[in-house]
């Protein structure tokens, strides 16, 4: 049998080309150059599969460029006709795992090609992207390579042969919201028993049919007298007072900051920054009024247009956050601010 | 995040580059934003240009605050 | 209530001039039988047959699936207010027939009969390709009226079942399981730190061949109440069904219980199995509302730590198990679910016809809408006339190479509500 032909998908970082810095960087086609991950892959495959070509895309360059890159790339892939195609792992990285299941998706869908990424569960690209590709899960960080590869391997040789694919919980994908039959090692009422004891003693356990996700907040109503409102700023890019005082994590960040803007009209460089790990510093550093839009805030506020910028700020990373801990960040800072009489707020992210 | 703020009883507006992931996280008022390093600016634009850009993109934000949504709304151009 | 159950492994089963169980072996007259079924006239035949694992032999329609008891100590009869007097069962003595089971078949009387295949895909998904199969095919009188059909079938069974039960009487059995339960303030005397568990069983009753009986009552007429344990292992519950095979619980569920043997099995050590709740899936939203109030306020005033909920059958009654789960909830009992799911053929679609953030440990006995083609068989025990009408299947279900598109729906016990079976989805 031929070999089954695959064609991989990476990062700048995973290229080893640069970190953020090197971001920006366009999609580059390399034809039989098996890079970064990819040899970790190739070695899995042995003989049955082999990396006929790696594509690299810097992840801001992609995510910024979505139509045009996704065209760019699809045009290469319909050419080399792979049997199979590969993006990531992206783990936790945000960008990387929208880029990764982006492009998969799009592959998958548009070429008819099968498809496969992987990445940390918390990736956002991980909800968007796990009911149009098969998403492995993996650790959230590249410290989980290793094992990354070895499932994907696994699965990719399976799915590339045409052999059925079993449940989620059996092949280790993530749930594509699609429900799938399979057999269960005990009976369902064991299962029974064992799921209420579980739940007797407080400890975890695993429903095997989630109930559809209700997790929707109703909208607040719309602020009706913007004159005497009083507006407040919250970012999750992470902007911080220079020298970032209370040391907030470039990623999975463990805590938020509260920061005051009283006297403050305009973010320069040399009193803010940003904190936030995941995408280019430099044009935050330069001027944070980028991410956060304090000055224009004062002049709307000057010309009567808001009634008041609430006198602090909130800021947290949300790079590699997990969503446990910016849900308590976004309850303990709404609390303080409808607390302190605000009316609304501008949640700006990176 | 925006959620939570939402459930604490305020109004938010989420100004972000990647809109679905807006969408998915479950943010009602979504204004799409200029790019992940710089969502509410544009280095390559002189200094009065961009701050004219920012404006409009905070008015617009401030707008969708002012709009009555019956669910999630991300508000184009 | 202490009941115990003798356990009488047959291994086969043959057609012979005498009835009777020597050695494992179940030897059997069909005309000792004969007459036990048409002594109700409006059944006018029944032939009878033998159905073996493994054996290229496909069932069908079937109604019905019994497992042949006998009480030989201690209170009452098998299916007490059925065959056997209304005397109160679940103590004492009961001697079963393991590894077999009665299986009633016949012209449709609805169309939600199902299929038993004994080899090939299909008897994966059927728990009834693993015992002997004891068929009774029966012939209903002309112009039989459905309901008088169904019940003349049902009936039948039961007393079939019940004829080579007795066969049992005064054999040694292989093994004996003691089940006990005990009264509310000894179970809390003997048991104070262990949390208190009951388990509520919806009996479907939704009227038209759709129905269930406790004691012989009608259960779409009760109130929900409590049983013990025990009693339906004596045949209190009994069947009479023509809802979905998948999904149905035979009465051989029912006297086989498997949520009652798995929660017996942890009585005592890890938790105080109480007792059973029964409640039923009416078709009127206030019996709905009604019966799930009871529910709730029966855990409450039991003082239940937690309750397993199984259902049977799907869509209006997933508002039931819905109702059920919601408020024994809001009573602070602790709940799982356990139910099937329709996704439809892609799995795509919502599994439940109604959900609820409270139902947040779910056990679920897979997608009844996969479809599964199974093989041709070399026999058919019943009729294959009806093959493209019971529910699950359509009028492409028989193919031209004489192998059937089904979904697994029509498959008996396939996706058991009780948790009987192995099937899961994710």
């Amino acid at each position: 049998m031929a070999k089954i032909k695959v064609v991989h998908y990476i990062n700048q970082f995973f290229a080893g080309i640069g970190g953020e810095e090197k971001a920006d960087i366009p999609a580059e086609l390399h034809k039989a150059e098996v890079i970064g991950p990819g040899m970790a892959f190739n070695t899995g495959f042995g003989d049955e599969a082999e990396i006929i070509a790696t594509i690299i895309c810097g992840d801001s360059y992609f995510n910024e460029n979505i139509d045009a890159v996704k065209a760019e790339i699809l045009g290469w892939v319909k050419e080399l006709a792979p049997d199979l195609f590969i993006a990531g792992p992206a783990f936790n990285a945000g960008r990387y795992g929208v880029a990764c299941g982006t492009i998969a998706a799009a592959v998958q869908e548009e070429l008819g090609i099968k498809s496969m990424t992987g990445m940390y569960v918390e990736n956002p690209g991980a909800d968007m992207y796990k009911d149009k590709t098969y998403i492995l899960e993996t650790k959230d960080s590249a410290a989980g390579m290793r094992a990354a590869v070895k499932k994907m391997t696994a699965f990719a040789l399976k799915y590339a042969k045409g052999e059925k694919i079993g449940a989620s919980c059996e092949e280790g994908y993530m749930n594509q919201g699609i429900r799938v039959n399979f057999f269960e090692k005990e009976r369902g009422s064991k299962r029974a028993v064992d799921m209420l004891i579980a739940k007797l003693n407080d400890k975890p356990f695993v429903t095997e049919y989630p109930m559809p996700d209700f997790d929707r907040v109703e909208p607040n109503p719309a602020v009706k007298d913007m004159a005497h409102a009083t507006i407040a700023l919250v970012t999750s890019g992470g902007i911080v007072p220079k020298g970032n005082p209370d040391h907030i994590e470039s990623s999975s960040a463990s805590k938020f900051g509260e920061y005051s803007l009283a006297g403050v009209t305009d973010l320069d460089a040399d009193t803010f920054e940003t904190a936030h790990g995941g995408y280019d510093p430099v044009y935050a550093n330069e001027d944070a009024d980028r991410v956060l839009p304090v000055d224009i805030m004062r002049e709307l506020e000057k010309e009567g247009v808001i009634g008041k910028l609430h006198e602090k700020y909130y800021a947290t990373v949300g790079n590699g956050t997990a969503v446990a801990s910016a849900k308590k960040y976004g309850a303990e800072i709404g609390k303080r601010l409808v607390a302190d009489g605000v009316d609304a707020v501008i949640l700006t992210s990176t | 995040m925006v959620k939570e703020l939402e459930r604490a009883g305020l109004p938010v507006v989420h100004v972000c580059t990647v809109t679905p992931i807006s969408m998915t996280v479950g943010a009602n008022r979504i204004v799409p934003a200029i790019a992940i390093p710089h969502p509410l600016g544009n280095p390559a634009l002189d200094k009065d240009e961009e701050k004219k850009l920012r404006r409009k993109l905070v008015v617009k934000a401030l707008g969708a605050l002012q709009t009555e949504v019956d669910g999630q709304k991300v508000f184009e151009d | 209530m202490r009941l115990e159950i003798g356990k009488i492994n047959i291994t086969d089963i043959r057609f012979a001039e005498e009835s009777k169980i020597e050695k494992g072996i179940l030897y059997v007259n069909p005309e000792d039988l004969k007459p036990v079924v048409l002594e109700d006239e409006k059944l006018v035949d029944v032939v009878f047959d033998i159905a073996k694992p493994g054996e290229s032999v496909r069932i069908t329609p079937v109604k019905d699936v019994i497992e042949p008891r006998v009480k030989v100590e201690g209170k009452g009869g098998i299916f007490p207010g059925v065959i056997a007097k209304v005397d109160t069962v679940g103590s004492g003595k009961t001697l079963a027939l393991k590894g077999m089971a009665v299986v009633t078949a016949g012209r449709i009387v609805g169309f939600q009969e199902g299929i038993i295949d004994m080899t090939g895909v299909g008897a994966q998904y059927t728990p009834f390709s693993k015992t002997l199969n004891l068929c009774m095919v029966c012939e209903p009188a002309p112009d039989l009226k459905q309901h008088d059909y169904e019940k003349a079938v049902r009936m039948a069974g039961f007393r079939v079942a019940t004829k080579i039960g007795e066969l049992a009487r005064g054999i040694e059995p292989d093994e004996t399981c003691v089940y006990e339960t005990l009264g509310i303030k000894e179970g809390i005397e003997k048991y104070p730190d262990l949390p208190r568990v009951g388990y509520v069983s919806m009996l479907q009753t939704q009227g038209l061949l759709h129905d269930t009986y406790v004691y012989g009552v009608d259960a779409k007429k009760i109130i929900p109440t409590i049983i013990s344990p025990t009693e339906a292992m004596d045949g209190a519950i009994v069947s009479g069904n023509c809802v979905s095979a998948c999904d149905k619980n035979p009465t051989y569920i029912h006297q086989n219980n498997p949520v009652i043997e798995d929660l017996f099995a942890q009585h005592g050590k890890t938790l105080n199995f109480v007792c059973q709740i029964i409640t039923n899936e009416n078709v009127y939203l206030a019996d709905k509302e009604r019966s799930s109030n009871m529910t709730a306020k029966l855990c409450r005033m039991l003082d239940l730590d937690g309750v397993i909920v199984t259902q049977e059958g799907f869509g209006n009654p997933d508002t039931d198990l819905i109702m059920n789960c919601k408020k024994i909830e809001a009573e602070g009992v602790k709940t799982v679910i356990v139910t099937d799911e329709y996704a439809g053929r892609d799995g795509k679609s919502q599994s439940l016809a109604d959900a609820d953030a409270a139902a947040d440990a779910v056990v679920t006995g897979g997608n009844a809408n996969e479809v599964v083609i199974l093989p041709k068989l070399d026999k058919v025990i019943g009729m294959m006339d009806y093959v493209n009408k019971i529910a699950g299947a359509s009028e492409d279900t028989l193919r031209e190479d004489g192998t059937l598109e089904v979904e697994l729906q029509v498959i008996t016990g396939a996706t058991n509500e009780m948790g009987f079976g192995l099937l899961s989805a994710r």
